[in-house]
């Protein structure tokens, strides 16, 4: 049985044995979606599609589940996530927007414009800024950042104006999107980068030969033939913006409330908490069964997101296809 | 078209392109301004002792070579690969400045003007090129031809603008009964030599002084390629058109002066004719005879 | 280049940027300076986050505190050093490589290599497409609920009374954390056995060579630095995870043996990573000391740049853009 293992291995078993990890992967996922799912069927059985809505206060609907103990009523499962789902919608949508916008720019300066000595400098920088690990961007967040803003853009007249339903003291929308922005746009780059380096060369030389400005000829040709790629690298990073969870705690400050656009400039320093974030910090109390439910259920909910998302943004990208002309 | 271009150098009225013996490296001193007869109407492109140097190579891609283009006359480049005969092509209205590490020497004259004194975009809509490869924009057949026009405007113009020049420039490259019936047509959906047609139209629509083209018919069968050669025929009465080509055959037939290139160095220049059936240098004598290629 | 005297007369540099730009449309201009101040913006950023956090790692980094152990207390000065979070990152570093690398590699050589049936390689690459973007804060979830199960008691400590499983140590945040490390190492592996010529093959089969002879002695030699690259980037990404190690690790501040077996002991039990660190002395956490934060996020940084250069290093030899994905 032993000796078995380490005679030099058959085509056949070689092809099985490699087969194996290769399945075995597609297995971890499968389980990890199963098992998620099972563990989160508790709190959709409890709350059907009104988990989905809104009008209670989360914080304390989560509160209430810690203290109803190891053996809860079927009410200590009530939870209506929409602020969650909200707040994880609003900072994907707004930092992947923002940030398709400064990729796309990036990524034409990197290709087209940059002359090769600043080209060499912003590459590794791009590669810098995406290996940066999220609880950094957190903590320059909470430590400079956040003060920068309750000190010098909140006034005490913003403050007392909604003193009687949150406090605004720094953390919240706007330093969540700017940093959940500087963590995604180094993946659309790359993502964009890639697709503009394979532009055939027979259309930019023929766009510039017509005599057409440099601008215009990467507008209208290069840019014009990626878009496929452009939308991919969008639906890419929305995967790994909503996904987020230690930064987005560490900055939004962790308040199960819904900002509106229509408060004006308020808006922008309202705190909130993703899905991702409430996974993170409530992940202490799972000890609880109808906190552990919903726990799950908030991460089924971003698992499945993530996983049409994933799979959405691949079959985009394989639609590029940049012609025979070279 | 009456004005000439003044002289580029005082040595003579039209200075003799500089034929070079590639074995010797000496000028050949036989006199050639017979060639140089002014049949064809005004000088539009003067190259004037231009080299061209490779980063990393030691031997200059194209060595001062001299050469005059005329308005309504084809001038084929020909030699074997490898002779800079596309890098001075693309020169011409300075694409080689795209490759890294790419440097010219001497003067490109357009109409007597230094080329590196014109605006390169300015430039680039009085030169235009053909590829080797046809490379239609991935969109339809009419915002191909549309495509010059429209991005050359400061403004953007409207459908009714468009319209007759698309269908004129469409016409003058032969394409127009191919394709008059549908315009939408995704471009990439024509055949090679109908792309390839679609490419010339595209350049013709802004109406260009010099078209460039760099072995337009090699990626193409030889049906297209008499469509494509009928149309260049048809096309020099308004235009310049310098040609490369490595087909000597095509060279006969679509050029008037043909220029002979061998490893940089210009070798012959003369009438199609002379230099096919009377060659003065023994390279050219071996060439155009198939002994090498 | 000789000076030009055409007889179109001279123009200055300056008269032909004009002649130049009166042919760009106003909206294009726009464009140009856009892309620059992104370009020059995105260098601004990363600058000052090096250096203030360069200037914040050099003010509170010390021998003393690299080589001490955390200690519990509310006093900043009082709290020790972070000698268990570097070796608690290492430790999580070697066994989620270890787990990921043959299983990337093996995933990858069989899609390259073998890939039938053809539905199965699309479902398998799809799978770690899926892996790649799904968040870690599920991953880490979901082995929390795998290693709670009984029949993973060994891979943790369970509460003395016979209660549940606790599910959390660093065999099991080590486990978890391979997964995030499998994409990188899968793609960079792929593309390069992709990129090896047929004719390499082939001629490894003339000699009369089997496959998996082929891919032992030929393929895998050939493609060794993409896979060390790919390695590099999955550390990278192993090293900076706090969702894992918060939920899988337990996060105590020293390390705790889980049961009593020597070394093995150590894997049982928690403990704490530069990550996890950085999180629970941050503001929000529950340690809340920032200096020790700034310090450990700077050690943190230091491990993440020196895997990037050595990824530039290897990645000298390999074509390619090498921008992250």
């Amino acid at each position: 049985m032993l000796r078995s293992l380490f005679r030099p291995l058959t085509d056949r078993r070689a092809e099985r044995m490699l087969g194996a990890t290769a399945v075995s992967v597609v297995l971890v996922i499968v389980a990890m979606i199963v098992f998620i799912a099972i563990e989160a069927w508790p709190s959709f059985q409890h709350n059907g599609l009104s988990w989905f809505g809104s009008g209670k206060d989360v914080d304390a609907e989560l509160g209430a589940m810690v203290n109803a103990g190891a053996d809860p009523s079927g009410d200590a499962y009530q939870l209506r996530a929409w602020p969650l789902l909200y707040a994880t919608a609003l900072t994907t949508v707004l930092a992947v927007g923002l940030g398709v916008f400064i990729a796309v720019l990036a990524s034409i300066f990197i290709v087209e414009l940059a002359p090769p000595r600043v080209r060499s400098i912003v590459v590794p920088v791009v590669r810098l800024l995406a290996a940066v690990p999220s609880v950094v961007y957190g903590l320059i967040g909470i430590l400079v950042l956040v003060p920068f803003v309750n000190d010098h853009l909140i006034n005490e007249g913003q403050r007392e104006s909604v003193s009687y339903v949150i406090t605004l003291n720094g953390p919240g929308l706007l330093v969540s999107v700017v940093l959940l922005t500087l963590m995604i746009t180094p993946i659309m780059i790359s993502i964009v980068v890639d697709a503009l380096t394979a532009v055939p060369r027979g259309w930019r030389e023929g766009a510039l030969a017509l005599g057409v400005t440099r601008w215009r000829a990467v507008m209208s040709v290069s840019v014009r033939a990626i878009r496929p790629a452009i939308v991919a690298a969008a639906v890419l990073a929305s995967a790994r913006a909503l996904g987020e969870a230690i930064m987005l705690s560490m900055v939004s400050g962790s308040k199960g409330f819904s900002p509106q656009p229509w408060d004006g400039l308020i808006f922008l320093f309202e705190p909130l908490r993703p899905l991702a974030a409430t996974i993170a910090e409530q992940s202490e109390g799972i000890a609880a069964p109808a906190l552990k439910s919903s726990i799950y259920a908030m991460a089924l909910v971003l698992l499945v997101s993530s996983l049409f998302l994933s799979i959405g943004g691949s079959l985009i990208k394989r639609r590029l296809r940049l012609g025979t002309a070279r | 078209m009456a004005e000439f271009p003044p002289p580029v150098r005082r040595i003579s009225s039209e200075q003799a392109p500089n034929v070079v013996d590639p074995a010797t490296r000496q000028e050949i001193p036989e006199p050639i301004a017979r060639a140089l007869a002014p049949s064809y109407g005004p000088e539009r492109l003067r190259i004037d002792e231009v080299s061209i140097h490779y980063a990393g190579s030691a031997r200059p891609a194209v060595n001062r070579v001299t050469l005059p283009v005329r308005q309504g006359e084809v001038l084929a480049l020909i030699g074997p690969s490898g002779c800079g005969k596309t890098t001075l092509l693309r020169s011409l209205n300075r694409l080689v400045e795209l490759t890294p590490g790419a440097t010219r020497d001497g003067r490109i004259l357009l109409d007597g003007d230094d080329i590196d004194q014109l605006e390169i975009t300015r430039l680039r809509r009085r030169v235009s090129m053909i590829f080797q490869q046809p490379n239609p924009f991935p969109m339809s057949i009419f915002d191909n031809v549309a495509y010059a026009i429209r991005e050359q405007a400061m403004r953007r113009p409207g459908k009714a603008v468009l319209q007759p020049r698309v269908e004129k420039a469409l016409r003058r490259a032969g394409l127009w009964d191919e394709v008059a019936d549908d315009l939408g047509r995704p471009a990439l959906r024509l055949s090679g030599g109908q792309q390839q047609r679609l490419c010339i139209a595209r350049a013709l629509a802004v109406e260009p002084d010099v078209l460039l083209m760099d072995e337009p018919c090699s990626a193409l069968d030889p049906i297209s390629t008499g469509v494509v050669e009928e149309l260049i025929h048809e096309l020099r009465q308004n235009l310049a058109i310098v040609i490369v080509t490595h087909n000597l055959a095509q060279a006969r037939r679509v050029g008037d002066h043909v220029a002979f290139m061998y490893l940089g160095d210009l070798v012959e220049y003369a009438p199609t004719e002379e230099l096919f059936t009377n060659p003065r240098a023994d390279r050219t004598r071996d060439y155009v005879q198939g002994a090498f290629g | 280049m000789s000076v030009p005297v055409g007889p179109g007369g001279r123009r200055s540099r300056r008269d032909r940027l004009l002649g130049e730009l009166r042919l760009w449309r106003p909206l294009d201009l726009i464009g140009v300076g856009a892309a620059w101040l992104v370009g020059i913006l995105l260098v601004l950023v990363a600058a000052s986050l090096l250096i203030y956090m360069g200037y914040r790692g050099l003010q509170y980094v010390n021998l003393d505190l690299l080589f001490s152990r955390p200690q519990p207390g509310s006093d900043q000065s009082q709290t020790g050093g972070i000698l268990d979070p570097i070796v608690g990152t290492l430790m999580i570093i070697v066994i989620a490589t270890a787990i990921a690398l043959p299983l990337a590699v093996g995933a990858a050589l069989w899609i390259v290599e073998y890939g039938k049936p053809r539905w199965l390689a699309r479902v398998v690459e799809s799978g770690i497409e899926v892996i790649a973007g799904a968040p870690s804060i599920a991953i880490a979830i979901f082995g929390l609920a795998i290693f709670q199960l009984p029949m993973f008691s060994w891979a943790s400590f369970s509460a003395a009374d016979g209660g549940g499983v606790f599910g959390r140590s660093f065999i099991a945040a080590g486990t978890v954390m391979s997964l995030i490390a499998v994409p990188s190492i899968f793609a960079t592996t792929r593309e390069a056995l992709q990129s090896v010529p047929r004719h390499v093959r082939e001629a490894s089969y003339g000699l009369g060579k089997t496959r998996w002879a082929t891919i032992r002695r030929v393929l895998l030699p050939t493609v060794r630095p993409d896979i060390a690259t790919g390695t590099a980037l999955g550390m990278g990404r192993i090293a900076g995870d706090t969702a894992i190690i918060v939920l899988l690790l337990g996060a105590t501040l020293q390390l705790q043996a889980g049961t009593d077996i020597p070394g093995i002991g150590t894997l049982q039990g928690t403990g704490s990573t530069l990550t996890s660190y950085v999180y629970n002395n941050s503001p929000t956490g529950e340690g809340n000391a920032p200096e020790k934060a700034y310090a450990a996020a700077f050690v943190l940084m230091l491990l993440i740049i020196a895997l990037n250069v050595l990824v530039a290093f290897i990645g000298r030899r390999r074509a390619g853009n090498d921008l992250p994905r």
